[in-house]
C-alpha cells in the first residue's frame, strides 16, 4: 500500500472536517478522490503531504509515517494544486530550478532531470519563457513538471483540469496516463468532472468530512446508479407501457428516458415488447449518477 | 550544508521574485527620492535658516558650499535612516505574496525546514533593501557632491556600516510584523502607517530639539530614534569640522559643535542624558538583537503551530 490512512480526523473550532476516514491506496493505482467543496478533500491532501497536522490518527504515505518523518514522505510525493502556485515573475526554467533545489537536487542531477521533463512533458519551446505568458494548458505541464522534479513516487492531483478547455484536459490526461503506463506512477487524485473518476482503479466519495462510499468505479455504478433506456420512437406507447409497470418516465425533445432498477429487465422488455424497439439506447449509470445519489440529502449515506 | 543551499536557493527566488516585478523596485527607490526632493524643494531653506541662526550667534560666516552640503547631510540622514525601514515593510512583499498566491504550500511540501524558508525572507528582504538604500545613497552622494561634499572617507564607511545597522532594524521588524499578515490590503495597510509615522516618530522629519521635553523622552525610548542619530553623527562631522576649523577659541568651536549637533540631533539626550554615539549604537543593535530572538520565536512557533 502506498497510502494507508486509519481513522484519520481532524477539525476547526467546530468543524469536522475529516471525520473518522480510512482508505488504502495500492502502489500503481489511479485513485479518486470525490467530493463536493468543503468535504474534506483538500483537508485530507494537505494533512497527507505535511501542510497540516491531523488531530488523531494514523498516516503512512510510500512507507513512511507521518508523524516519525514527515520529510521522507516529502521526499516521495508531488502534488499539483488546483490553481498554480508556481512564480508567475519567473521563467518555467527558473521555476522548476528552485523547487528541484528544494529536494537537494542542484547542478547536473537537476540538469539531467530537467532534460527527462522537457522530453516526458514537450517543455522545450516554453522553458525559457515566463509562466504568466504561458497558456493555461502549457502552464499546467509545467505544475506537473514541477510536481515531478523530484522523482516522486506518487503524484497527488487536486483538480487539475478545473477551469481548463477540453482540448487541454485531454493533453493533461494524455501526460499522465503517459506517466502511469511508463513509470508506473501511483496518482492519488480528487476532481469535479465523474467521466475523469470513471476510468480510476478505486473511488472514495466524501462527504461532509466522512466516506460516504467506496469502491471500483463498476461497483459504485452498480450500486449507486440506475440504468437508462432512451427510446427515440414509439414514444407515446412506451410512456404508457413503462408507466403502468411503475417506472419513472422522462420525455425529453428528442427520447423518452426510462429509469430501470436493473440493466437485465431489459430483456424481458424485448420479450414482451418487441415493436416498441426500434431505435433505442441502453445506457449504464454514469459517475455523475453515482456522485448525486450517494452526495444528494435524502440519500446520504446510501 | 543542504540545508544551507535550500536556503540561498530560496533567497535567490526570492530576490529574483522581487527585481522581477520592475514596478515594485521602482516604487521602493522612487519613495525615498520623492522624500529626497521634496525636502530639497520645500525644507531646505527652513534648515538653512536655522543653521545660519546659529552661525549668527557665533558670529561665524558658513560659505554656501558647506551651508547647502551640511544641509542636503542632514535631509540624507533623515531619508536614508527612515527608508531603511519603510523600504523594509515594501520589499518584504514577497513574502506576503506567497501567502496569498499559496506558494508557500509549494514549499512547505518540499523537504525545507519551515525555518529556512522564514530566515531566507528576511535574508533576501535584507538584500534588496540593501540595494535599493545604497542605490539612494549613491543618488543622494551624487547630490552632495555637486551641492558640497566634506564627509570623511571614514565617515562615508560608518554611513553604509549605519545603513546596514538601520535596515537590519527595519527588515527584522518588517519580518515580525509582516509575518502576522496575509493580504494584500493588510500589507498595503501596514506600509501605508510606517510610511507616514516613522520619520515622526524617530525624529528623521523634523529634529527632536524642537519638540517638547516630554515627546523628546518618549521619542528617546524608541529604537528607531538611534538609527537616526548615528546617521547624522557620521553625516555631519566633515561639515561641522569644517565650518568650525577657523575658530581659534577651541571653547567656541566646541560650543558651536555642541549647538549644531544638539539642534539637529547629532547628540541626543534622554531624559536629560547625553547619549554617546557608542551607546546609541549598543541601544540599536541591542534591540536588534532582542528582534531577532522576537523573530526566531515567531518562526518556531508557527512552524510548530501549523493548525
Amino acid at each position: 500500500m502506498i497510502i494507508k490512512i486509519d481513522n484519520l480526523k481532524k477539525s476547526f473550532k467546530d468543524v469536522n472536517a475529516v471525520n473518522d476516514v480510512s482508505f488504502k491506496v495500492k502502489e500503481g493505482e489511479l485513485f479518486s478522490f470525490l467530493g463536493v467543496n468543503g468535504a474534506g478533500k483538500s483537508t485530507t491532501i494537505n494533512i497527507i503531504s505535511g501542510v497540516l497536522k491531523k488531530d488523531s490518527g494514523k498516516v503512512q504515505v510510500c512507507g513512511y509515517d507521518i508523524d516519525e518523518n514527515p520529510n521522507g514522505i516529502k521526499s516521495k510525493i508531488g502534488i499539483v494544486f488546483q490553481n498554480s502556485v508556481l512564480d508567475k515573475k519567473l521563467n518555467a526554467y527558473e521555476n522548476l530550478k528552485y523547487r528541484a533545489n528544494l529536494y537537494g537536487i542542484f547542478g547536473s542531477a537537476f540538469k539531467s532531470r530537467l532534460e527527462e521533463m522537457t522530453e516526458l512533458l514537450d517543455l522545450k519551446d516554453i522553458l525559457k519563457r515566463p509562466l504568466i505568458k504561458l497558456s493555461g494548458g502549457q502552464k499546467r505541464r509545467i505544475d506537473i513538471a514541477r510536481a515531478l522534479i523530484h522523482n516522486p513516487e506518487l503524484l497527488i492531483l487536486d483538480e487539475p483540469t478545473t477551469g481548463l478547455d477540453p482540448k487541454t484536459r485531454i493533453t493533461v490526461w494524455s501526460v499522465i496516463e503517459k506517466l502511469r503506463k511508463n513509470n508506473g506512477l501511483t496518482v492519488f487524485l480528487t476532481t469535479h468532472y465523474m467521466e475523469e473518476a470513471a476510468d480510476s482503479d478505486y473511488v472514495v466519495i466524501i462527504d461532509s468530512g466522512k466516506i460516504a462510499a467506496e469502491g471500483t468505479p463498476h461497483d459504485l455504478k452498480n450500486n449507486y446508479a440506475s440504468d437508462f433506456i432512451k427510446m427515440y420512437n414509439h414514444r407515446e406507447e412506451a410512456e404508457k407501457y413503462f408507466s403502468s409497470l411503475g417506472y419513472t418516465v422522462i420525455n425529453k425533445r428528442d427520447f423518452t428516458e426510462i429509469e430501470l432498477t436493473s440493466t437485465a429487465q431489459t430483456a424481458q422488455f424485448f420479450k414482451e415488447k418487441p415493436q416498441l424497439f426500434e431505435d433505442f439506447e441502453v445506457l449504464k449509470g454514469n459517475m455523475d449518477n453515482v456522485f448525486l445519489k450517494v452526495t444528494g440529502k435524502d440519500l446520504h449515506g446510501g | 550544508m543542504l540545508e544551507c543551499r535550500k536556503m540561498i536557493a530560496l533567497v535567490t527566488r526570492n530576490t529574483k521574485c522581487y527585481f522581477k516585478d520592475k514596478f515594485t523596485f521602482f516604487m521602493s527607490l522612487i519613495t525615498p527620492l520623492i522624500l529626497l526632493i521634496l525636502f530639497v524643494t520645500f525644507l531646505k531653506n527652513v534648515y538653512v535658516d536655522s543653521f545660519n541662526k546659529i552661525s549668527e550667534e557665533f558670529g561665524i560666516e558658513i560659505a554656501p558650499r558647506v551651508l547647502n552640503g551640511i544641509t542636503g547631510a542632514w535631509l540624507m540622514s533623515s531619508i536614508l535612516s527612515v527608508s531603511s525601514v519603510t523600504v523594509a515593510f515594501c520589499s518584504n512583499i514577497i513574502m506576503i505574496e506567497d501567502k496569498m498566491n499559496s506558494t508557500i504550500n509549494d514549499f512547505n511540501i518540499s523537504p525545507v525546514k519551515s525555518t529556512t524558508i522564514s530566515i531566507s525572507y528576511f535574508i533576501s528582504n535584507f538584500f534588496v533593501t540593501f540595494l535599493v538604500i545604497i542605490t539612494v545613497m549613491l543618488i543622494g552622494h551624487i547630490y552632495l557632491a555637486a551641492v558640497g561634499w566634506y564627509i570623511s572617507v571614514g565617515d562615508a564607511f560608518m554611513i553604509i556600516v549605519d545603513c546596514i545597522c538601520g535596515i537590519l532594524f527595519g527588515t527584522l521588524l518588517a519580518g515580525i510584523v509582516e509575518s502576522f499578515i496575509s493580504t494584500q490590503g493588510g500589507a498595503s495597510a501596514v506600509s501605508t502607517l510606517v510610511s507616514s509615522m516613522y520619520g515622526f516618530i524617530c525624529g528623521a522629519y523634523m529634529p527632536l530639539s524642537q519638540f517638547s521635553e516630554g515627546l523628546k523622552n518618549v521619542l528617546a525610548i524608541l529604537p528607531g530614534t538611534y538609527g537616526v542619530g548615528i546617521m547624522r553623527n557620521h553625516y555631519m562631522n566633515g561639515y561641522v569640522n569644517e565650518i568650525v576649523k577657523n575658530i581659534t577659541e577651541p571653547e567656541k568651536a566646541e560650543a558651536m559643535i555642541k549647538g549644531i549637533k544638539d539642534a539637529f540631533d547629532a547628540n541626543l539626550y534622554a531624559f536629560g542624558n547625553r547619549i554617546p554615539l557608542g551607546a546609541m549604537y549598543g541601544i540599536l543593535l541591542g534591540t536588534c538583537a532582542a528582534l531577532i530572538a522576537a523573530y526566531v520565536v515567531i518562526v518556531i512557533m508557527k512552524s510548530k503551530k501549523k493548525k
